[in-house]
């Protein structure tokens, strides 16, 4: 399967190239930040389909993936 | 011992004086509190009767990082509330630097006088003639008064817009560059300031650091300061490095850009308008990616973005103000984006609302979505105070969308909305509904819980526990906004143990009178009692306590509906 994946602001170059990743089946949020070589003391945010994901939250064919360090603003 | 200094603007006098009691008060509390015990609630904002309030923080002016806001309250003409509105730029530390807490102008003169400008010294004030100035935009103000008062006098001012009485002007505040990018822009400050026929006000001695009662205490708390604010990567890494305008990709996954004039919460071209994009391109341009709003900023968010021709365009360019000329009118270039947020700043607007009075014109097919090049020329029509749509366009979203007979009007108390749609990031949909500001997301920012993990966790797609968090985030943010430091500090505040502990010791330490944790709350809960009471004396209910009947629309991608009643969230107002 595959799914999208983009990394934002400082974690942005660690993205797969046009946000493109094949992914093995049961292949889980925090194991696809490990495949994509990001500390994951960086990570403070990720979205799955844009609601709020764990390490552990496992991924299915499609998902939208976002990986964010800490950021804020207003 | 600091003053207060009034100046009555019908008979240009002015008069210096104690405290009295409003000691020990500095920047919102000081604010809300002369506008609530001076300002008749039912008075006409643009009238005689109404003051402007202009305060600088309790700690303001002292060596402790990110402290150098500036509080400028009055009756707003926007909401008819009451209203503060809270800037950086340079005003802030040279007020404190005078001896002054805050300046209060009063009374008006007759309807039609000529502008005057306020020279302002440590002990007097000289009134000049601004006819020359009238209509003229604030970067050219600005400059005018620095070339004849030099380059350390600090300038606020407004531009068209606050001269014609418009109910979106903004107050610019100059920088230390010397440019008047901030904006104390939210509810109508400036025509408050312009129905006085005041164009500017300029501080020309540089005066001397305010007092610090125990100097070694001081120094090891604000020493504690730094490594609190460099150590949080919001702070230390996030907004120096990408400005406000981080917050683009982020709201846009978690599905609550507002887009279209709220219609979706997803923007197909969120990353062409995002910070990330920003930085590419000021330094291909040889523009600055950090830059402080004022000296002795420990954050650094602001930047100074240059145009396609390299040369300097605008600065204080935020996320809001991008989502609004961007996603929410189909927008995408970052230049068009970028003239609009110097347009605003030099026409003297505020940038949320004139985004907003775009999106009502562009539902009103007056402009055409996406068209930013016609929303430039759109707005250039304010330069020109006999231009009817010029006039309109200043009178912000509302007056506007009633212009043109537009119902899908995103305000509530007459403000615009900002930039987390409430129906997926429903804790600042509490804050819009309740705040006594009119709808605004620095009021109680439950974005930090409900989005980005920042301070705790909180479902921003679930009802459970938002009432609760917008009241505690509005009482934290009524102090932090007496105190002079900047509203950002929360974010590593609200994670570090001992961060409100380590403001309070600064406020102690500097006033010499004891200021805990407690009296931290105890102040945000007394300036929220003085707005919502005036608020009410002004003839606002729990009916004004909710969002347009559009926001029971279902949103994508989520497909969530905003569910709270205004009864559910009165519980925000009981102090």
């Amino acid at each position: 399967m595959s799914v999208t994946v983009n990394c934002f602001a400082t974690l942005a170059r660690f993205a797969p190239p046009d946000a493109d990743m094949p992914a093995a089946a049961g292949l889980s949020v925090g194991q696809t930040i490990d495949l994509l070589g990001i500390p994951r003391p960086n990570v403070k945010t990720v979205f799955v389909n844009g609601l709020h994901a764990t390490m552990d939250k496992v991924l299915s064919e499609g998902d939208r993936v976002g990986i964010f360090p800490a950021v804020a603003g207003g | 011992m600091s003053r207060l200094l009034r100046i009555n603007t019908k008979d240009k006098t002015f008069a210096f004086s104690d405290m009295g009691p409003y000691s020990g008060m500095g920047g919102r509390a000081l604010t809300s509190r002369i506008v609530s015990r001076e300002v008749p609630p039912t008075c006409h904002p643009l009238g005689a009767k109404n003051k402007l309030v202009i305060a600088t923080g309790m700690i303001t002016g002292r060596p402790a990082g990110s402290s150098g806001r500036l509080s400028v309250g009055a009756k707003s003409p926007l909401t008819g509330g009451i209203k503060e509105s809270n800037v950086g730029g340079s005003f802030a530390q040279r007020l404190a630097r005078l001896d002054l807490m805050g300046i209060v102008l009063e009374n008006q003169p007759a309807y039609g006088s000529a502008p005057c400008y306020i020279v302002l010294g440590k002990d007097g004030v000289t009134f000049e003639d601004a006819s020359d100035m009238q209509y003229l935009g604030t970067y050219d103000t600005v400059k005018r008064l620095m070339d004849k008062y030099g380059e350390k006098s600090s300038v606020l001012c407004i531009g068209p817009a606050g001269e014609t009485l418009r109910q979106n002007a903004s107050i610019q505040v100059a920088d230390p560059e010397g440019r008047p990018a901030r904006a104390a822009g939210r509810g109508g400050m400036g025509a408050v300031l312009g129905s006085k026929a005041i164009k500017a006000i300029v501080i020309v001695e540089t005066g001397e650091a305010p007092p610090i009662v125990d100097k070694e205490a001081f120094k090891a708390a604000s020493k504690r300061w730094v490594e609190i604010i460099k150590g949080h990567p919001v702070t230390a890494e996030g907004l120096p490095g990408f400005g406000t305008a981080v917050l683009v990709n982020v709201i846009n996954e978690a599905g609550a850009l507002p887009t279209k004039n709220f219609r979706e919460g997803r923007f197909e071209f969120a990353k062409d308008i995002s910070g990330e994009r920003m930085v590419e391109i000021i330094k291909e341009r040889g523009g600055k990616v950090k830059e402080g709003c004022h000296a002795g900023c420990i954050i650094q968010c602001s930047q100074a973005y240059h145009g396609p021709d390299g040369k300097y365009l605008t600065s204080g360019f935020e996320y809001e103000t991008i989502w609004g000329f961007g996603a929410n009118l189909l927008v995408k270039d970052y230049d068009q984006m970028a003239m609009l947020d110097r347009l605003c700043d030099d026409l003297g607007l505020d940038t949320i609302e004139t985004a907003n009075t775009m999106a009502m014109l562009m539902e009103a097919g007056v402009l055409n979505w996406g068209d930013g090049a016609a929303a430039i020329e759109a707005l250039k029509q304010v330069y020109d105070p006999k231009n009817p749509m010029g006039r309109i366009i200043g009178g912000g979203a509302e007056y506007t969308a009633k212009a043109y007979g537009v119902t899908r009007v995103p305000t509530v108390k007459g403000q615009s909305l900002p930039a987390y749609d409430p129906r997926a990031v429903k804790g600042v949909g509490v804050t819009y509904c309740t705040t006594p500001q009119g709808a605004d997301h620095t009021a109680g920012y439950s974005v930090c819980q409900n989005i980005l993990g920042v301070g705790g966790k909180v479902d921003p797609l679930d009802k459970a526990g938002q009432v609760e968090l917008s009241k505690a985030l509005q009482i934290a943010t009524a102090a932090i906004d007496a105190t002079g430091f900047c509203l950002f500090v929360a974010f590593p505040v609200l994670d570090t143990a001992d961060g409100v502990q380590c403001m309070c010791d600064m406020i102690t330490a500097a006033s010499g009178s004891p200021f805990h944790p407690e009296d931290f709350l105890k102040l945000g809960r007394t300036i929220l009692q003085d707005e919502f009471a005036f608020n009410q004396a002004a003839g606002f209910t729990s009916a004004h306590d909710q969002l347009p009947e559009f926001f029971e629309e279902p949103l994508a991608p989520h497909n969530v509906t905003w569910d709270f009643t205004a009864a559910e969230m009165q519980a925000v107002k009981a102090m």
